[in-house]
């Protein structure tokens, strides 16, 4: 009964968002369904009229349907961009075969008999199809249509990937924050709007021929009015343009603290991390929140605006080590210490950089690197134990974990033994914790936020400052978990704005000040 | 006016009709006859192109039907389908009133001629707010009729009209349809495989078998003078009773005996023999009394039928 509490108190504090994104979600479904019935009905009666055609018609449509939401999304990009027309397009995609298949079969099974009686008293071939075929597929046509919409409202809330708003923006921040209530304050509404659309069409589609005449006049406009909920979330305002993750504008060290300490008014979209930058890139968004040792920084010539309030904790990367393996391994600690201070930001983005965009792979990277600093020795292929190393699901663990092996190879008798792609930070620490690994790479930031969680009091206190947060999760993890902290590794892959080098330069903002006062005085 | 010269349609390498030829009169109703699959609903559908020909070619009121627009030629064809094809999705009053909407009828006549049609073809006035599902068989083929009827088109087609009937609501819609005044100037082309009923409204028959014509000619020329053995045959199961329904009694008013003038009612002499032998069983008397409007009277009794009608019968023979 807390939880609902909670949600409620949740919903009713973001109810201004939650009503903006559902009457955006609402909105997206039907425009998005409007052209899918003015393409698929349209196709739909030539396939029925030439039949030839109908294979490849709904052969296409068909394997469009296939195509995973999230890669359809991706092939719009470079095509049409982010937000709302891409959205739009993928949408009318998923909707198209629905309203084909249903339209054609629907006109198909119109009795043989009725279509030769209409042209036996006289009618052309067009007042057979609008007086005759159409009314008789209609059932069938609505059915598809319903279809249709349900599959709509669910993909719509994939639109948030992309900047174009909807329920998706709570639901994939709620899932990033492991925010419960934020997730089912996006998905209550999602699921309701799917099954009221459902039964209202249901309802329509039961009716006789007589009420279903008077409300298929009706519809459209109540398709296009609905469709008017979407207000295009770039039609507004202008200058700078931001575009920040679901998770970033969910957390106080994210779009809440840029408007509580620096005061930041900026036009905002929501958008999925993958394509973020790339959109920065080409020019649709100016501002985004990446992280700051992201490959794609390089790759896409960013600069990191300057925290100089310093809301965005530190995110310091270090080895953590169970107590109890590194007395059974004597020469761990050295070992792995023999990496600290050794990677600076910009050397891990270039690593980064390398795997993530030149597709080399992380062994080849972290060898390279290991040379490079003269730190690489051949394997001494010992028999003094296997040691477990982990890594989450991400390029720049894969590099260390890496590197952690080679040096263990090459420093002492130990094998190695790697648990790479253990998904996020809870199934990594909870591995160690069962000693199922012996150590993997965490981050200071997500040890302190997500893991240890102190009241905001402590964060407040101890942030700003990097040994501070260092010294905290140190501590800390001895008491609770016996699990040491070893010395960081050098770089800091924290939350950073980033605008693209050239308009930095142009606008002369290096900070998140400087972006403050540029867009008050616009 | 309609007539067939040397049509042929054929299905892949199958002839559904083979070089057909007939004219049918104005006013006339020709019946085409056959058993089922020789080719009678082709022929019928080439006449408003529901199904274009292959060779040969047929004149409506004179015109090759080619050379009018398709539409236009069948707006001014009535058409009583097989299936009846009434739109599920229409009133029984829309129903009836597609030709006229497409004709632009203004609303004031469209509804003045549904409701006469209602009457005349004993429909209940109530029905018109109905969807053809809540009618039953009998009144869905009337709707049906109406339908076809509606612009008063000269000619009309009507394809196993009665055949989804009863026998007993078949011979009510028969006997309506007969004495409907609006039907006798119409050119008809209709479609059985009901020999009975080809006899009942035919003025000429068509016999088909295999996509030919086997023979045209009046219900009375069919029996007595078969153009074929195909012809012989087709009729030989009911014979007997054919020829009673066909010949009256004006026709072997001469082989009658006369009459004594008696005070009973007197009857008319276009009474079939069938319909003359039905009364003398039924209505218990031993004698009928015609008279022919000329001041002749017979008097006969059931011999006295019978004999006239075996007298006349072999008369044909002899021709
Ligand atoms: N569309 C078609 N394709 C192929 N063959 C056809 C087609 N329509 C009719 N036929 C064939 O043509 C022949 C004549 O068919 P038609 O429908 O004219 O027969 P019918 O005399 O009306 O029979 P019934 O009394 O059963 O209605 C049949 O052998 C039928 O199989
Ligand atoms: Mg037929």
């Amino acid at each position: 009964m807390n939880e609902q509490q909670t949600l409620w108190q949740f919903m009713s504090m973001e109810s201004d968002k939650l009503l903006n994104q559902t009457l955006q979600h609402i909105g997206l479904t039907f425009i998005s369904l409007l052209f899918a019935v003015a393409v698929g009905l349209p196709l739909g009666i030539l396939i029925a009229r030439k039949r030839s055609l109908s294979g490849t018609v709904l052969g296409i449509a068909g394997i469009l349907q296939t195509v995973p939401s999230i890669a359809l999304l991706g092939f719009m990009i470079p095509v049409l961009g982010i937000g709302a027309k891409p959205a739009i397009v993928a949408l009318l995609i998923y909707a198209l075969l629905p309203i084909i298949r249903n339209t054609y079969t629907g006109i198909i099974g119109v009795d043989k008999h009725i279509t030769e009686a209409a042209k036996a008293l006289g009618m052309t071939k067009f007042q057979i199809l609008f007086k005759i075929e159409l009314p008789l597929a209609m059932p069938v046509i609505l059915a598809g249509i319903r279809t249709a919409t349900v599959i709509n409202v669910g993909v719509a809330t994939l639109a948030s990937y992309i900047a174009a708003g909807g329920l998706g923006e709570f639901i994939f921040g709620g899932i990033s924050l492991n925010n419960t209530n934020m997730i089912l304050a996006g998905a209550i509404p999602a699921a309701l709007l799917a099954i009221v659309l459902d039964a209202l069409l249901a309802l329509i589609q039961k009716m006789n021929f007589k009420k279903l005449r008077k409300i298929l006049m009706v519809l459209p406009f109540v398709i296009i009015v609905l469709s008017a909920f979407y207000v295009l979330p770039s039609a507004y305002g202008s200058g700078l343009k931001a575009g920040f993750t679901p998770e970033f504008m969910g957390r106080q060290d994210g779009d809440l603290g840029l408007k509580t300490a620096y005061g930041l008014k900026i036009r905002t979209v929501v958008i999925s991390d993958a394509v973020m930058y790339k959109a920065a890139f080409t020019k649709e968004l100016d501002v985004i929140s990446g992280y700051s040792t992201d490959g794609r920084l390089k790759a896409f010539d960013l600069k990191i605006l300057k925290d100089d309030k310093g809301i965005f904790p530190p995110y310091y990367a270090a080895p953590i080590v169970l107590q109890s393996s590194l007395e059974k391994f004597p020469d761990l600690e050295n070992t792995l210490n023999l990496l600290a201070g050794k990677i600076t930001d910009s050397v891990m983005t270039d690593l980064n950089y390398r795997t993530d965009y030149l597709h080399q792979s992380p062994e080849r990277v972290a060898k390279d690197f290991l040379v490079k600093n003269g730190l690489y020795k051949s394997p001494k292929n010992g028999g003094a134990g296997t040691i477990k190393i982990g890594s989450k699901i991400f390029g720049e663990q894969y590099i260390l974990a890496e590197m952690y092996s080679m040096l263990i190879k090459g420093n002492t008798n130990y094998q190695v033994e790697t648990k790479t792609g253990l998904g996020g930070t809870k199934i990594c620490f909870d591995a160690l914790l069962n000693n199922q690994i012996d150590f993997y790479p965490e981050y200071t930031g997500t040890g302190l936020l997500a893991i240890l969680k102190p009241d905001s009091r402590v964060i407040g206190r101890i942030t700003p400052d990097k040994d501070k947060t260092y010294a905290y999760v140190r501590n800390e993890f001895v008491k609770k978990y016996k699990i040491k902290w070893l010395k960081p590794i050098g770089f800091n892959n924290a939350y950073a704005l980033m605008m693209r080098q050239k308009q930095s330069a142009e606008l002369n903002v290096n900070s998140i000040t400087e972006l403050k006062n540029h867009l008050d005085k616009n | 006016m309609i007539e067939l010269i040397g049509v042929s349609k054929r299905y892949g390498s199958a002839i559904a009709v083979n070089q057909v030829f007939f004219k049918v009169n104005e006013g006339e109703n020709l019946v085409l006859l056959g058993t089922s699959g020789c080719g009678k609903t082709t022929t019928l559908k080439m006449i408003n192109r529901l199904i274009e020909t292959d060779e040969g070619k047929i004149m409506v009121n004179g015109k090759d039907n080619r050379n009018q627009n398709a539409e236009q030629l069948r707006r001014g064809i009535g058409y009583v389908m097989q299936n009846i094809g009434l739109f599920p999705h229409y009133t029984i009053e829309d129903n009836i009133a597609v030709v006229p909407k497409l004709l632009n009828w203004d609303k004031k006549k469209t509804a003045d001629r549904v409701r006469e049609l209602l009457l005349k073809l004993h429909l209940p006035e109530n029905c018109l707010k109905f969807f053809p599902a809540e009618l039953s068989g009998g009144q869905q083929q009337r709707v049906g009729l109406a339908r076809a009827l509606i612009a008063d088109p000269p000619v009309l087609l009507m394809d196993e009209a009665f055949g989804a009937l009863d026998n007993v609501t078949r011979t009510n819609i028969q006997q309506e349809f007969k004495n409907l005044e609006e039907l006798k100037r119409k050119t008809i082309v209709m479609v059985t495989h009901d020999v009975q009923e080809a006899f009942e409204l035919a003025d000429r028959i068509c016999l088909m078998d295999k996509g030919q014509v086997m023979q045209v000619g009046t219900p009375k020329e069919l029996l007595f003078n078969p153009a074929n053995e195909f012809s012989r045959q087709f009729l030989d199961g009911q014979r007997l009773a054919l020829e009673f329904k066909v010949i009256r009694v004006k026709d072997i008013w001469s082989n009658l005996p006369d009459g004594k003038n008696k005070t009973e009612k007197v009857l008319n002499p276009e009474l079939s023999v069938w319909e003359a032998m039905e009364k003398l069983r039924s209505e218990t008397v031993e004698e009928l009394t015609f008279h022919d409007g000329k001041g002749i009277v017979k008097t006969l009794t059931f011999d006295d039928l019978t004999k006239a009608f075996n007298q006349y019968k072999n008369s044909w023979h002899y021709e």
